[in-house]
């Protein structure tokens, strides 16, 4: 084979060796570090180093260094002026032994600074990397293994490969940059969620305190929201938002009559149609907010209506009724029928789970009453890392071992496939 | 002669000679690999490398990288470095690229174990 086609055979190889390394989005160090192979092996140079600098730092940073001592790591000051110069070589690279280059480069006050550390180190060449019109980095380079100079030839495929190198640094970068950001907006995003979590709850409280006989009730209907959405398998953010939609259910209170919250007795027709405007007013209070997550409002409005129609304000039947506020009529009843009221005394955990029994399919839906005991459930049977509903209830309210059979049993019970295989048993 | 050394690299020692033996392709892995067991060789003593090219078809540019890095480490260190059984082809790539300058050629790892005796002898000779 000719020399010369021998040579450019293997310049290819190396160059689709290169665009392939600067393509992989693995390790940057490594990529780097096989590029300056890469450009040592094309022309057969003994030595050499990969140096960045980004034009907010004066310094050079060392990223890859191969045949110049296992210690020395090349760091130079570049200046404005040396930039500039390195911008118009105009043979595409400084050759550090030529008194023309030197002179004429204007780069003799960078060399003056370090021509003796490049001399100790055998270097003869410098190729700026230039991505963008901005000198991005250095590639020093000593001498050839053949003992020859650098032909202009040379300079070309070295200029070639650099100009490869200078982008895939300058992608691995950006890319770096773009990933940092991302987990910056990400830290932020949590802070305020956070923050908007704290202020909806604080809001919650604030809604309770109007009502000094259920005070604590919104931020429990949220948290019980919240582990119904978990138990129904909703994503993280759908969770949070179910917790939302229940610490704001009862904003609407805030323009119902204070004395009508708090009567200490069984409130008159009059006053219900009153008490009963609350969820469209929660509405009307949440909707011009926008809210991180969906349905907030639509779960304040309708966490009164029931499957069978007879709820309020819109009498809106099952599939009518947005599941957020399915799960929040579950969560607000729970909390009702297990809070002292002013008129009556919290039920028994039997009492709750009869009337369960009794509502569901019309007031409340299946799917949602049995997330709520397989929940439950869980807590009872020691599943659960939290206690929650222990929390919420107080000490003596549940017990484990009376209150599982008697979830197991309704669970069996809104178990389609145990209601199909009793319908069954009844045809035959 | 010494034992087998059980890694990804085959090599042996002939007294204070390492011998290397290189893969089919020599890449970066692969050249790296070689690099680390030739570094090895040198630490514990031996003053002369033979890398068996027999099995290797084909030299990238990073195989190149490497190979001027383990002349360099040998040089450094007073060692010879011996190349054997090298296909055509990638002769031709050495001397275009100069490795030939620093490095001795060998058809075989016999006739380079010969070499390195005759040389050792030499410079033995020259010594007294």
């Amino acid at each position: 084979m000719e020399p010369n086609t021998q040579k450019l055979i293997h310049s290819f190889g190396a160059l689709a060796d290169l665009g392939q390394e600067i393509a992989d989005t693995g390790d940057f160090i490594e990529m780097v570090r096989t590029s300056l192979h890469l450009l040592l092996g094309t022309l057969g140079i003994r030595r050499g180093a990969i140096v960045e600098c980004p034009s907010h730092l004066d310094t050079t940073n060392c990223l890859a260094v191969w045949g110049l001592g296992e210690e020395y790591q090349p760091r130079f000051l570049v200046e404005d002026a040396d930039r500039g110069a390195l911008l118009n070589l105009g043979q595409g690279a400084l050759r550090i032994y030529s008194a023309v280059d030197s002179n004429e480069s204007g780069l003799a006050p960078f060399l003056a600074r370090h021509s003796e550390e490049l001399r100790a180190q055998q270097i003869e060449l410098i190729v700026p990397v230039i991505v963008r019109g901005r000198v991005t980095g250095l590639v020093v380079l000593g001498g050839k293994a053949s003992g020859e100079p650098f032909t202009p030839e040379d300079i070309e495929v070295l200029g070639a490969m650099v100009r490869h190198i200078g982008v895939g640094i300058y992608t691995h970068r950006l890319l770096a940059e773009v990933k940092q950001r991302a987990e910056e907006n990400e830290r932020l995003y949590q802070d305020l969620r956070a923050i908007y979590r704290d202020t909806v709850r604080a809001f919650a409280a604030a809604i309770d305190i109007k009502d000094k006989y259920t005070q604590g009730h919104s931020d429990r209907v949220g948290k019980y929201s919240e582990m119904i959405a978990q138990e129904l398998g909703f994503g993280e953010e759908a969770v949070e938002g179910m917790a939302i939609a229940g610490y704001l259910h009862d904003v609407g209170k805030l323009v119902v009559e204070r004395d009508i919250i708090n009567a200490p007795y069984r409130i008159d027709a009059k006053q219900s149609s009153e008490l009963n405007r609350h969820p469209g007013a929660g509405f009307d209070i949440l909707s011009p907010i926008h809210h991180p997550y969906a349905d907030i409002p639509l779960s304040a409005k309708y966490h009164h209506e029931r499957m069978d129609g007879r709820g309020y304000p819109d009498g809106l039947t099952d599939l009518q009724i947005p599941l957020g506020a399915k799960i929040v009529t579950v969560a607000d009843s729970f909390d009702a029928m297990t809070t002292d009221r002013p008129y009556k005394t919290r039920r028994t955990f039997d009492e709750v789970i009869q009337d369960f029994r009794r509502n569901t399919g019309s007031q409340f839906d299946p799917i949602v009453v049995a997330a709520f005991c397989r929940a439950l459930l869980k807590e009872l049977n020691g599943e659960t890392k939290e206690r929650r509903f222990l929390k919420m209830l107080g000490k003596n309210y549940l017990d484990a071992e009376k209150d599982a059979p008697l979830l197991r049993q309704l669970l069996n019970e809104l178990d389609p496939n145990t209601q199909a295989a009793a319908a069954g048993t009844n045809l035959s | 002669m010494g034992e087998l050394v059980k890694s990804n690299v085959r090599s042996h020692t002939v007294g204070t000679t390492a011998v290397v033996y290189a893969s089919d392709y020599l890449n970066k892995l692969t050249g790296e690999r070689i690099e680390r067991e030739c570094k090895k060789q040198l630490d514990s003593g031996c003053r002369a490398l033979v890398i068996d090219f027999s099995d290797t078809e084909l030299v990238n540019s990073i195989g190149i990288s490497i190979l001027l890095g383990i002349i360099d480490i040998a040089e450094k260190s007073g060692a010879l470095v011996v190349f054997s059984d090298v296909n055509k082809d990638t002769i031709q790539l050495f001397e275009m690229l100069g490795l030939t300058r620093h490095v001795v050629l060998a058809s075989n790892e016999q006739e380079a174990l010969s070499s390195l005796s005759t040389t050792t002898k030499q410079s033995q000779a020259i010594g007294h």
